[in-house]
């Protein structure tokens, strides 16, 4: 029973970690349907970022950590401009291509700088996370991965749902001309949902360093991780995202607990397929709504 | 430009696509805190005379290719919506453009985009007030709505910008006689109490000039026709055309060829 709370427990945090990294994925394909293969080089990007404020500059936590989202946010604000923009309107496979090769470009570029080197950041988590109950011990970083997650998950939840210019970018991704009719800055809008992107996807780099180190192949590759998430969620939804990053989660460490700790991480891939083939849509994209 | 015109255009013409021209010298005048209706059938150029204005013609890769829109002395002439937006000049597009996945008092506040920060409760007051049946609906998905309440919902969407110049497209289209009605009225107090100039294309010429102070009529992307709304209202061919008043008693197969005779004469 102590195991199946421990196992509950870190697939939670696990899932909270997949569900931040999902949703910049989703938050960008909803508002410009662009399918961002760079996302996992963007949490690399953080991940590294951070670890040189903290680790090598030896800047305060706080100050390392808020100055790493700022960078990120203005990162994906400068991506947009440069790369996204000039391809508005062309096909889709352009766009691609386009992510892809930003995603090779910045590992290549980490592997230049930092190698293929397992880092970790300073151990800063008061030990106090660390959670005892019963014979249960769930580690600081689970923890405190857990309440990173819920924390910033509430806060977009409450900035999509309540924020004007939440609304004005859902209300971009609803219906693009109509929303363009009364005035809300398209352009702006996708260059706000990069930096947003951007920004969640340095965060949810940061908490995966926190748990496991950093190394620049393992942090970009999990950003593939996200697509199991995000098709399972349904690509649109970002409720769904964070459903599907818990899901995905619990799989992990109930397999990797109860089956084997190998087929720990193809099972997510498995899912992936097993959905595919039932709900092309995911289990939680939208239902078109047909009325009107 | 005389100082109670509100809109000029001059003689604009319309391209789709660098190729399919559209607009052919057209020439409009709308007055400050009018009602002027522009009427036509389909495929006249109705949405492309207003997409012109709103700026609305980019996207689709159209463009005004000759020929001003002069605005308050601004020339609007292909500016971005995000400009024309903030200058007072709000499209509501035709087919109920709701966004489905918000709610109705969300798809409201998308439409203080042009003034974020600044408070709108009273203008969501206001909304609330001219178009009640939405009340009830505040917080349902507008994806759920009825055609009126999605009526209502997409012009008080446009009212909650503050408009100065409110293009309407087809609000009666696909809607109960009743209800139109409705719709019309509360358009015309809108005008009357908000002071907002409003342009409507209408294929419900009988509504729309009863509404109206001004009227237009397009045909093959031309302005066949223009005058005060009474007297279109009186006008044969208009009466015959729009109205769907034959002249005298019952269409014969003679009427048709002479319709189309005088039809052809507009063009
Ligand atoms: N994006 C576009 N590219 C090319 N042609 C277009 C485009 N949009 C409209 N047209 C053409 O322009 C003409 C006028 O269209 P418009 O939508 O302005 O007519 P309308 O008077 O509003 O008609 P309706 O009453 O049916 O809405 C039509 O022949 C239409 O096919
Ligand atoms: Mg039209």
């Amino acid at each position: 029973m102590e195991f199946f709370f421990q196992i509950v427990i870190t697939g939670l945090s696990l899932g909270f970690l997949y569900a931040l990294a999902a949703l910049g994925f989703v938050m960008i394909f909803k508002s410009s349907s662009v399918l961002n293969f760079a996302h996992g080089g963007l949490m690399a990007i953080g991940a590294f970022l951070f670890l040189v404020l903290s680790a090598w500059a030896r800047l305060p936590i706080w100050l390392a950590f808020l100055l790493t989202l700022i960078g990120s946010f203005s990162l994906g604000f400068i991506i947009e401009r440069f790369f996204l923009r000039p391809l508005i309107g062309e096909a889709l496979i352009e766009v691609i291509m386009l992510t892809l090769g930003l995603f090779y470009m910045i590992k290549g570029l980490l592997l230049f700088i930092f190698g293929g080197d397992l880092y970790s950041y300073p151990d800063f988590l008061p030990p106090v996370l660390t959670f005892h109950w019963g014979g249960i011990e769930v580690t600081g970083v689970y923890v405190a991965t857990f309440i990173i997650g819920l924390i910033f998950l509430g806060l977009f939840g409450f900035f999509f749902k309540y924020s004007s210019q939440g609304i004005y970018m859902r209300s971009v991704a609803d219906n693009q001309p109509a929303a363009m009719a009364l005035g809300v800055h398209v352009r702006r809008v996708f260059a706000l949902s990069w930096a947003i992107a951007a920004l969640v996807a340095a965060m949810s780099g940061i908490v995966l360093g926190i748990i496991n180190g950093i190394n620049v192949h393992e942090v970009s590759d999990i950003g593939l991780k996200v697509f199991p998430v995000v098709i399972l969620g349904g690509l649109d939804s970002i409720g769904g995202a964070v459903l599907g990053g818990i899901i995905i989660g619990l799989l992990e460490t109930f397999t990797g607990g109860y089956i084997s700790t190998g087929l720990r991480e193809v099972i997510p891939y498995i899912a992936l397929i097993i959905i595919l083939l039932i709900k092309p849509y995911g289990l939680f994209g939208l239902v078109e709504i047909e009325r009107v | 430009m005389e100082n109670n015109l509100l809109l000029q255009i001059n003689n604009i013409s319309v391209v789709y696509s660098d190729v399919i021209q559209i607009l052919k010298a057209v020439s409009m005048d709308v007055r400050k805190s009018q009602i002027v209706s522009l009427l036509g059938s389909n495929g006249a150029g109705k949405t492309t005379t207003l997409k012109a204005i709103s700026g609305l013609l980019k996207p689709e890769n159209g463009k005004v290719t000759e020929g001003t829109i002069d605005y308050g002395g601004h020339n609007v002439q292909n500016s971005a919506p995000e400009t024309i937006t903030r200058l007072g000049i709000i499209q509501v597009m035709e087919g109920r453009q709701a966004f489905k996945y918000l709610t109705v008092e969300e798809n409201l506040r998308v439409g203080t985009a042009t003034r974020w920060g600044k408070p709108y409760k009273k203008d969501l007051e206001m909304v609330y007030h001219y178009f009640a049946p939405l009340v009830a609906r505040k917080s349902s998905l507008a994806g759920y709505c009825s055609g009126g309440e999605l009526q209502m919902l997409v012009i008080g969407r446009a009212l909650m910008a503050q408009p100065r110049l409110l293009l309407l497209d087809e609000p009666s289209l696909g809607l109960a006689p009743l209800l139109v009605k409705e719709i019309f009225e509360i358009i015309k107090r809108i005008n009357e109490e908000q002071g907002t100039t409003l342009m409507l294309v209408e294929q419900n010429a009988n509504m729309a000039l009863q509404i109206a102070h001004f009227g237009y009529v397009m045909e093959n992307g031309k302005i066949v026709l223009e005058g005060d709304a009474k007297d279109l209202r009186e006008n044969p061919d208009v009466k015959e055309f729009y109205l769907g008043v034959a002249a005298s008693g019952t269409i014969k197969s003679y009427k048709d060829v002479k319709a189309y005779k005088r039809r052809k004469r507009w063009l």
